[in-house]
């Protein structure tokens, strides 16, 4: 299929583009196979590049000749074209929404950008499961690599590569698939080299209603507990969800065949219940004219800080069973792919001091859940303006990124990535140039050669001359456990996303220009100080050695 | 003390407020004539002024004894539980009688002794000059003058004796104009903007019924409209909301003449004359009950506004909704933010806000001066004429400035010990306290903000947002004793260490160039003597330990303020966590003594 089968009108002049805080700008639009292109002819005037695979949605209004598309991205952000001309505007619009709505994934932009820059380190590299693994093997040799999964036989949403108790051979790998959804048999998260203890994540087990076992499975999980010591299942579903998921094949770990654990229920929503929660929150957050009333009850009707509490809490819970108690933890939901993840990095982020620095963050990202088989492409596909309530649309992904800005505020020496990065990884979720969030598994990353045919994002950022953007000026390594306070009155609307167009971050941007500034005086001073000192010293024992001859 | 019966209490439990799984700490309880103080087992100190305390409730009986609640008025809320209903019920009655002082003479700031001699007391006193103050501002000047009408306080008590009023304005006129005005308080200078030629003032409200009118009152506020040479009309903003005499007004049908006068082509907004509108008609119903607002045919060249803040009882009434939410143990999302909605309390803040934001315009784009008044004419328009004047003058932005800034608005008009300034001197505060202002500035360093830049004084007027969503509720306020509920790493403190060093580090490097400069030249002379090496010896010695720093690497107070705040193995956060786990752990309970550190 060619692109121009799409594009109706490539070009139209005299458009107006209205963006919030901007002064209207007059030109040209374009559009091309992956983006629209708004340029105003005049040097040194802002253009807008946006991708199409950003657009969410696009609304259409006319008066009179004059048509207006208002066009509503991914990352909450609202522009206004004003087009002269019925028909243009009209091509305009139903080419913008074929071009966002592209369905075959070899059709994205990541296939065809070609990057600008030289290529330090290739992403696709920098995180290889191997490498991950090395960090542990010196200080346990209690697990190894498995690659029952090489081909994605066992389970199709595992990488080829996974870590499990030395003691349990892929025999027994290939049985416990059977028994937990989606294949996803319990494979190693974390490990709390501390004490030892870890974190486990699978799929539910597929007891149903007449309350099946696996012997493999109970000995999987007990092969990773201390002589005598008890663990805890932390199941991300409430009790009587997870009972109800017996009626479907689903359900959970019976105290009757696995004594050693005691299960813990919590209940994270999913699904459509956070898509929901997003559409309101974003629309009470584009509505200017609200009174305090009104934005406070939006903002509670939303729901979406609660989510980020119950999510927060069970993370820390898991963090405090690790490292408090002493015990290992499975971390299960129903799939195993969303509140499981959720739960999984962020206790790893309260526990795991490397995983609050910019490249421990990164494999964080892509062994929980990139890795972890996530479904991006699902969850990503539309954005809090999509009318279509399609079941597997969720901001998963963006809840885990608030609950670590969330952190990141009550801890803000801790990281070593400011928030800027948090939204640069909300944005490229959505909408990217880059392969990395294609595909909804590593078996269909492979499918697509990704890594063949399209860039890594991490080959981009891990450039020296874009980390600095995303380098906090205040991070100082703190190698100790964080807890952060769930309280609501500590929990925050996340405002560099969801009021990030709403409002102009002038002053907020000149404080933290202050604040880098005060920083880098500090180092500049302290540098100059030391190279005084060093000369002084010189200086003064040459002046020793001529005093005692 | 006759009050106190029982001075010392031991094995009492101070509860943790926000604990799930009731966490104490133990210790001893002792009461003495000014303060309540409880020492724990780690010997960890929480002493509570009595005059800081706003309430105190015995609750009933438990196994563990007998629980007492505290309540002060810093935000600060303390749950003990004392094992002797006897000891209970002695301090509970002490502190019921100490914290209800009835007179001024038995408060604490009477018997503090910061060891300041006299002078320095006095001093301390006369670092706030309000005549300096208002020459800063340019006034006295043309347009304006020091009156002496109230110098006796003869024409009202709860002003203060020096007062600026526009020159036209004669003494009949203002004697005239006060006995129209509630409590005497007739239109006075509040702010006066040099650049502008505009002024703020403050008045109370007018005691007219719907035909009184008053000649004298009418003329003061032409003469005020006609200090401004710039700007033929000014603007009276009446501070009070609509729903107040609501009441009144649905029983009459006969509203009289109302000219409503769309008064404002700058804020022409539609839902703003709508409810301008309504506020005015509430403003004629108060009218009739003897008190209210202007008679607008009888001034002319005025335009009148009308803004919504509620009195004093509403926003006491939702200060104490927000508290109560808030002090909820396992507070869910929601009910916290359904309660910030009831209360109302962030509403309140907006409407003062925006009240200030209209007086900041009048000024700055049409010129315009201001009369601003409520009921009394003591708690609205104070919170808007200050408020006011700290968005339109850099100058109370700063330490000194808020300083003068809340003396004028406070004090001078209000509050803090006394009444006004005619109670502050018949209790002879001057002679028998301290001032607060010269400790605040003597420590101000703890109070200054490390990202404050003079470059920001080029936006000399500030232009707050009010868009709802960027209200949000002042933790590191109401929460200030509550130190799980904060931050555990304060870019503030980091940065306000940092600006230190900065400033030592500058020092050090002045030093170590003339140090080395006098080598240099010392060896181009080829004279060196013994002394001068011994003293720069012994001089880079200091050096090397006071500054005690590595290459490349922070002064230690700030490693401890990075990670001890971060996380220590102390730090009992997660507990709070689940349930669980109940297992006891050494709890660490962070009430401290003084106002927590800000956090941004």
């Amino acid at each position: 299929m060619e692109f121009a089968e799409l594009i109706k009108t490539p070009r139209v002049d005299n458009v107006v583009l209205h963006r919030p805080f901007y002064p209207a700008v007059e030109g040209t639009l374009c559009l091309t196979g992956h983006h629209l292109i708004l340029s105003s002819r005049q040097d040194n005037t802002e253009e807008l590049w946006l991708l199409h695979s950003n657009i969410d949605a696009i609304d259409k209004r006319f008066v009179g000749p004059l048509g207006t598309i208002i066009i509503k991205c991914k990352d909450f952000r609202i522009i206004q074209l004003d087009i002269p001309g019925m028909e243009e505007c009209l091509n305009i619009a139903s080419s913008i929404e074929a071009l966002s709505t592209l369905d075959s994934i070899t059709l994205m932009y990541p296939f065809f950008y070609r990057p600008m820059f030289e290529v330090i380190e290739d992403g696709w590299h920098s995180f290889l499961p191997e490498q991950e693994f090395e960090l542990y093997s010196s200080a346990t040799n209690e697990w190894r690599l498995s690659y029952v999964n090489k081909d994605f036989a066992v389970c199709s949403s595992y990488p080829p590569i996974v870590i499990v108790p030395k003691s349990i051979d892929d025999e027994a790998l290939r049985k416990v698939a059977t028994f937990r959804h989606g294949g996803r048999f319990p494979v190693l998260s974390y490990y709390h080299k501390k004490n030892g203890m870890v974190i486990m994540r699978s799929g539910q087990p597929l007891t149903g209603t007449n309350g099946r076992r696996c012997k493999e499975d109970e000995k999987l999980i007990n092969a990773t507990l201390r002589a005598g010591k008890r663990g805890y299942i932390i199941d991300t579903r409430s009790l009587n969800v997870a009972q109800q998921a017996r009626a479907k094949g689903g359900g959970f770990e019976q105290e009757a065949h696995y004594p050693q654990w005691r299960r813990i229920h919590k209940s994270i929503e999913r699904y459509h219940i956070l898509q929901e929660s997003l559409i309101k929150l974003v629309e009470a957050c584009n509505d200017q004219s609200h009174n305090m009333d009104r934005w406070l009850s939006k903002l509670e009707a939303s729901n979406w800080l609660t989510h980020v509490k119950e999510i927060l809490t069970t993370a820390c819970l898991a963090a405090q069973c690790v490292d408090r108690e002493g015990a290992s933890i499975l971390i299960h939901g129903t799939e195993g792919t969303d509140s499981t993840l959720q739960v999984t990095s962020l206790a790893q982020i309260i526990l795991e001091p490397r995983s609050r620095t910019i490249r421990g963050f990164e494999a964080l990202i892509e062994r929980e859940w990139l890795q972890a088989g996530h479904p991006f492409q699902q969850r990503c596909a539309l954005s809090a303006y999509c009318n279509s309530k399609q079941k597997w649309e969720s901001p998963v992904f963006l809840l885990f990124l608030d609950c670590v800005w969330q952190i990141l505020r009550q801890f803000p020496c801790s990281f070593e990535f400011n928030e800027n990065f948090l939204i640069m990884l909300f944005e490229h979720a959505y909408a990217s140039q880059f392969g990395t969030f294609l595909g909804n598994n590593e078996s269909e990353r492979c499918k697509l050669k990704l890594q063949q045919k399209t860039m890594s994002l991490w080959s981009w950022v891990n450039r020296p001359s874009e980390l600095s953007q995303f380098t906090n000026p205040l991070f100082e390594a703190n190698n100790l456990v964080i807890w952060p306070s769930v309280a609501p009155q500590s929990l925050q609307l996340w405002e560099g996303i969801f009021l990030r167009w709403n409002r102009s971050s002038k002053y907020l941007d000149e404080a933290y220009e202050e604040m880098v500034h005060i920083i880098e005086y500090n180092k500049e001073l302290q540098a100059k100080v030391n190279i005084l000192r060093r000369q002084l010293a010189e200086l003064e024992t040459e002046g020793g050695t001529q005093e005692s001859p | 003390m006759e009050h106190i019966r029982t001075t010392k209490v031991e094995q009492v439990k101070l509860l943790d407020r926000f604990s799930t799984n009731n966490k104490s700490l133990t210790g001893t309880l002792y009461l003495t004539a000014t303060h309540l103080l409880f020492i724990d087992s780690h010997q960890k100190e929480t002493w509570i002024l009595h005059h800081h305390i706003a309430s105190v409730e015995k609750l009933p009986l438990t196994t563990s004894g007998c629980p007492l609640v505290i309540q002060c008025k810093n935000f600060r809320i303390v749950h003990f539980v004392v094992p002797r209903e006897r000891d209970c019920h002695d301090i509970y009655n002490s502190l019921l009688q100490l914290s209800k002082q009835a007179k001024y003479e038995d408060l604490y700031a009477f018997s503090y002794n910061p060891k300041q001699n006299d002078s320095e007391r006095l001093q301390g006193w006369q670092l706030i000059d309000l005549v300096e103050e208002y020459k800063r501002m340019g006034v006295p000047n043309a347009n304006w003058q020091l009156s002496d009408a109230n110098r006796e306080y003869k024409i009202c008590e709860t002003y203060p004796r020096e007062l600026y009023v526009p020159q036209i304005a004669s003494k009949p006129i203002i004697v005239g104009s006060s006995k129209f005005r509630s409590k005497g308080r007739f239109p006075v200078l509040s702010y006066y903007h040099q650049d502008k030629e505009a002024a703020i003032c403050r008045c109370s409200q007018p005691l007219s019924g719907f035909s009184a009118r008053c000649l004298e009152d009418e003329h003061l506020l032409q003469a005020i409209s006609k200090a401004n040479p710039v700007n033929r009309y000014m603007y009276v903003v009446d501070t009070r909301p609509k729903h107040r005499m609501q009441s009144w007004w649905a029983t009459q049908k006969d509203i009289g003449r109302i000219i409503v006068r769309i008064s404002s082509k700058v804020w022409n907004d539609e839902q703003i004359r709508e409810s301008d509108e309504k506020k005015r008609l509430n403003a004629m119903a108060n009218r009739a009950a003897g008190k209210g607002y202007e008679n607008e045919d009888n001034y002319s060249n005025i335009r009148f506004q009308f803004v919504g803040i509620e009195n004093i009882h509403v926003m006491r009434s939702s200060l104490q909704k927000l508290l109560e939410v808030n002090g909820t143990k396992g507070l869910s999302v929601n009910d916290f933010y359904s309660g910030l909605e009831g209360s109302g309390w962030l509403r309140h803040i907006k409407a003062v806000i925006d009240a200030a934001i209209f007086l900041t315009k009048a000024i700055m784009v049409e010129n315009a001066s201001v009369l601003v008044h409520c009921s009394d004419g003591w708690d609205r328009t104070s919170q808007v004429c200050s408020l006011g004047s700290l968005l339109l003058d850099s100058y109370y932005r700063t330490i000194k400035g808020f300083m003068i800034h809340e003396h004028i608005h406070s004090c001078q008009f209000g509050n803090f010990l006394g009444n006004c300034q005619k109670e502050r001197e018949e209790l002879k505060l001057k002679e028998k306290t301290y001032s607060l202002w010269p400790f605040l500035l003597e420590d101000q360093k703890k109070y200054l903000n490390p990202l404050y830049s003079s470059k920001s004084q080029k936006f000399a007027v500030l232009e707050p947002n009010t868009v709802s969503f960027n209200f949000r509720f002042w933790r590191n306020m109401y929460h200030q004793f509550d130190q799980t509920l904060h931050p555990r790493q304060s870019v503030f403190n980091i940065m306000m260490n940092m600006n230190d060093q900065n400033e030592q580090l500058e020092k050090d490097i002045k030093d170590l160039e003339s140090k080395i400069n006098q080598h240099k030249k010392e060896q181009t002379d080829g004279i060196i003597t013994k002394e001068l090496l011994r003293s720069v010896h012994s001089e880079s010695s200091i050096l090397k330990t006071s500054l005690c720093f590595k290459e490349q690497t922070l002064l230690p107070e700030n490693d401890s303020l990075q990670t001890v705040e971060g996380s220590s193995p102390a730090d009992n956060r997660y507990s709070e966590y689940a349930e669980e786990f109940s297992k006891s752990e050494p709890a660490v309970v962070s009430l401290e003594y003084g106002v927590a550190r800000m956090t941004c």
